[in-house]
């Protein structure tokens, strides 16, 4: 008789999530992933100008804060056919790498160590020997004796306190830790070193959008106005700061993260569950500006089906037929026809059958989460960095199939092992540092462009909604570092009329369709041994390879619904 | 802080500092720690505890921990192990599910009265609270159950402050504010979307180096970082004194990095530390990039746009020059620019003092 486990809060996430899941003889052989908060954030949306959406579907998620803004933008100026200026184009590609890099350091560090990283085991090694290790592996400056013997020591002392903050009831000692205690403390080292790095390539997004988290954007380009010879604008002294953060990325990424990523994932390379739907889907991100050809962009678009990296199919983000979203296990409704709707037709009717808090578990045979289940003509999708480096690498894309092919004979490990959670770890690990090489050639090309006399970062034309269509839509997509992310908006007479959001998490974390389909977060947990159902350690590894968000996934709603909001404003 | 050390604590119920130390032993060896560990264990029972902090995150987007973990002065890490202890933050806590609440569960019966709750996030109420559950709970039963026994109450951030995107119209899920729950500890407001890093670090080690709440404005947020308006103190100022406006994006004004109140700059109605402090480090903040300041401390500032309008009304009949046309009529004629921005500023003034429609609803 399988006994069911609930964890909640799954931590080390962004958002709420709940994770129940049927364990049999020591191993998983169910699972179920529901997200717990819901915003209605489309509702709010309804009737708003659509130049003003952004700072609101910004706010979807603080952690993804930047790729939703400019979701959003492109959605509208898809909407409105305008066309960006080159700068403005590269200051937001500048932008995304620098998340992309943030986000995947922080996700490494800071959200994921501590499943393979045993931070107690740290306080018996040897520093003499861990300086050792951390030379072998990297020429990174912060690697003495002195150093870790300083870490070590402060280690001991909090853990001595008895007050272990973060720390407190983790799973140590807990036989799925495999690293010896050098390995372990070089990781604590690097985690303090990581929190501190990970503020300052922030500063890139305040340079050209004021803040971090959610910096400023503008539809038909930016609003960081470029003049070399002003002392209130974007000038030498602005790039050069940016300059520096970016070398700074390449050195963290190079020095610290990616040898990081292989002594660790050397000692769990044997450990290859997590598996999943084996269907990976990318839109494909960062095109050329001009061809907006997203085949052969930095990150290529296409579908993977049944892990037959042999044939990648195109994907379509505007077509219904491509598409949809079902909500058998969600908590929402459909008027008429109950099948799945493109969001172009998204609807979404609030109608919770959950039990009322406080409660102890949930029917999953019935609905059971605020997620809704998106598809891929009627297929589960994963989504994020491993579903873009297979894409890339069935797409032949020259750089990707490198470092993937690199990646593999360096662990001594076959493709095969790529479909699991240490597959996305590693794969999460490769496109940070093609990314943080982009970050550096993305610059350059902002230094010539700006050299060849263009100042130009923003498209004035189409500013004023008199230049409008009475009625248009558009799709603005992208990829998220969690993955696939597509904006659609419809504008009625200057307002907006639609808005639906399907992002990553959405596709990663949804519940099972109507004819038992599991999710992605589903599909990976089932099979997975548990040495000890009490401490969910595997359960942690699993979903946090795939990196949920969980307030990006749970937003959606329709804005058929609501009360418009037309000319309705509060003053004060 | 006034709570006893450990080491007090086993003085005051009759132990010597003989059975200190041997306890201080056993501990070391019991944590596996070489001998040489004891004296270090001892002075740690023997000094003041770290804070115990709980950060709750509820109704909201992470942008407010995403912040928080950015903090210059003082390091996140200083914070984490030298000042703080943070026992429950689903963010970066290793423990997930009932051991992750057990840790809570502990800090709020181990230090009753003696810690500190920081919460990220709205409280939904409509529906029983359906909107927001953790662990089966609501966010409610959550907020108030670790607000009964804390210090104070550390509302951060716009989400918990003013409900932010969630709260605006309709506000679908019925979500208000912490201090529209929480009503028998100090609620410390911290608005802003996120605040600044070190502002929340700030008040943080505020409490703890002069062991009291900071000085509260009327609307319950600290002095130190919301006395004044984002335009008092903004480096484009001397511009709208001026009265040279950016009139759109990207022209000839905004090369030369004027005004950006007719672009629809809110300004002149935040009060925030953005053009003091500045963010990630004193880098820079959304009007010294060229973006205007969306109002985001501000109650109700999303049904406040469109952002890119100036909608702050003020009746033409109340002041002898209207803000909005002021940069047309006195481009370059300094003296009456001076005194038109003074009526504009007196005006604008009183009207912050005013009550906002949204406060007097949430109480």
């Amino acid at each position: 008789m399988a006994q069911r486990i609930v964890v909640d809060p799954i931590t080390r996430i962004e958002g709420h999530l709940r994770i129940e899941a049927d364990v049999d003889n020591g191993k998983i052989v169910n699972a179920f992933s529901s997200g717990t908060t819901f915003r209605g954030l489309e509702i709010i949306m309804q009737g708003r100008d659509p130049r003003d959406a952004w700072a609101f579907v910004q706010r979807i998620c603080g952690v993804c804060t930047h790729i939703h803004a400019i979701a959003s933008v492109q959605a509208v100026e898809d909407a409105l056919g305008i066309t960006i200026p080159k700068n403005a184009d590269l200051i937001r590609k500048i932008m995304t790498a620098t998340q992309f890099v943030q986000d995947h350091v922080i996700h490494f560090y800071h959200l994921h160590a501590l499943d393979w990283v045993d931070v107690v085991s740290a306080l018996k090694a040897d520093p003499k020997a861990t300086s050792t290790l951390a030379q072998s592996i990297s020429n990174y400056p912060k690697s003495s004796v002195g150093y870790f013997t300083d870490i070590q020591n402060t280690l001991k002392g909090f853990v001595g306190s008895g007050q272990l903050g973060i720390f407190a009831n983790g799973y140590w000692g807990h036989p799925a830790y495999k690293l010896p205690p050098e390995a372990n403390l070089m990781a604590v080292a690097h985690y303090l070193d990581a929190l501190e790095w990970q503020k300052d390539i922030a500063r890139i997004h305040t340079i050209f959008g004021g803040k971090n988290p959610h910096p400023n954007y503008l539809v038909g380009g930016m609003a960081c106005t470029i003049n070399i010879d002003n002392d209130n604008t974007i000038n030498m002294e602005r790039l050069d700061l940016v300059a520096r953060e970016i070398n700074k990325a390449i050195d963290f990424v190079n020095q610290v993260y990616i040898p990081d990523l292989f002594a660790i994932g050397s000692f769990y390379k044997d450990w290859t569950f997590g598996g999943g739907v084996s269907n990976y889907m990318s839109y494909g991100s960062l095109a050329d500006d001009t061809t907006r050809n997203t085949k052969d962009a930095v990150f290529p678009g296409g579908v993977i089906l049944d892990r037959n990296l042999g044939q990648v199919i195109d994907v379509d983000p505007r077509d219904p037929a491509q598409i949809k979203e079902v909500i058998d296990h969600s908590w929402y409704d459909y008027t008429g026809e109950k099948g799945g709707r493109h969001p172009w037709d998204g609807e979404t009717m609030v109608k919770y059958t959950g039990p009322k808090p406080p409660y102890e578990q949930l029917d999953t045979t019935g609905k059971y989460s605020w997620i809704k289940t998106p598809q891929w003509k009627g297929k589960s999708m994963e989504v994020g960095p491993l579903a873009r480096m297979l894409v890339g690498y069935a797409r032949g894309n020259d750089l990707i199939k490198a470092s993937v092919d690199g990646a593999l004979q360096k662990l001594g490990i076959g493709k095969e092992s790529l479909f699991s959670a240490i597959g996305r770890t590693v794969a999460r690990g490769l496109e940070t540092k093609i990314m943080v090489e982009y970050l550096k050639t993305t610059y350059d090309q902002l230094v010539a462009n700006i050299k060849a006399g263009d100042s130009k970062v923003f498209e004035q034309s189409k500013w004023d909604p008199s230049t409008w269509p009475k009625s248009c839509q558009g799709v603005g997509f992208t990829e998220a570092p969690r993955g696939a992310l597509a904006h659609y908006v419809k504008i009625d007479n200057g307002k907006v009329s639609l808005y639906q959001a399907v992002v990553p998490t959405t596709w990663n974390a949804a519940p099972e369709d109507g004819q038992g389909q599991k999710g992605p977060y589903e599909a990976a947990l089932i099979g997975t041994p548990m040495a000890d159902p009490n401490k969910p350690l595997e359960i942690q590894r699993i979903i946090h390879s795939f990196d949920p968000c969980i307030a990006c996934a749970a937003h959606i709603m329709d804005v058929n619904t609501g009360e418009p909001l037309n000319d309705y404003h509060f003053f004060y | 802080m006034v709570k006893e050390t450990f080491y007090q604590e086993m003085r005051r119920k009759g132990y010597s500092r003989r059975d200190f130390l041997k306890m201080c032993g056993i501990l070391t060896a019991v944590l596996g720690l070489e001998a040489s560990f004891v004296s270090r264990i001892a002075y740690a029972l023997e000094t003041k505890p770290r804070l115990p902090v709980i950060y709750l995150s509820l109704q909201e987007c992470t942008c407010c921990a995403e912040s928080f973990i950015r903090t210059a002065h003082p390091l996140l890490s200083e914070l984490l192990l030298n000042m703080i202890s943070l026992d429950y933050m689903e963010t970066l806590q290793a423990a997930s599910g009932f051991q992750a609440e057990e840790a809570k569960k502990k800090t709020m019966e181990d230090y009753k009265g003696h810690y500190l709750v920081v919460v990220e996030g709205s409280i939904p109420l409509n529906d029983d609270g359906i909107y927001c559950t953790i662990g089966g709970r609501s966010a409610k039963d959550i907020l108030l159950e670790a607000a009964q026994n804390s210090v104070a109450v550390i509302a951060y951030g716009s989400c918990a402050t003013n409900t932010c995107v969630q709260g605006a119209h309709p506000n679908p899920t019925g979500a208000v504010p912490v201090r529209n729950v929480v009503g028998h500890v100090p609620v410390i407001d911290v608005p802003g979307c996120p605040p600044i890093a070190e502002v929340i670090a700030g008040v943080i080690a505020h409490y703890l180096t002069f062991d009291r709440i900071p000085e509260l404005t009327n609307l319950g947020r600290p002095k130190a970082f919301y006395n004044h308006r984002i335009h008092d103190n903004c480096n484009r100022r001397a511009f709208f004194d001026a009265g040279m406006f950016v009139e759109n994006f990207d022209d000839d004004g905004a090369k030369q990095g004027w005004c950006l109140y007719r672009v629809g700059c809110k300004g002149p109605t935040t009060y925030n530390a953005c053009a003091i402090t500045q963010w990630n480090n004193g880098v820079s903040y959304p009007i010294k990039s060229g973006h205007p300041c969306i109002g985001c401390s501000e109650p109700g500032f999303y049904d406040n746009f469109p952002m890119y309008e100036r909608l702050a009304h003020i009746p033409v009949t109340a002041m002898p020059f209207e803000p909005d046309k002021i940069g047309k009529w006195i481009t370059g004629v300094t003296v009456a620019g001076v005194a038109a921005h003074g009526a504009a500023t007196g005006i604008i003034k009183r009207m912050d003092k005013a009550p906002r429609k949204d406060e007097e609803a949430g109480k």
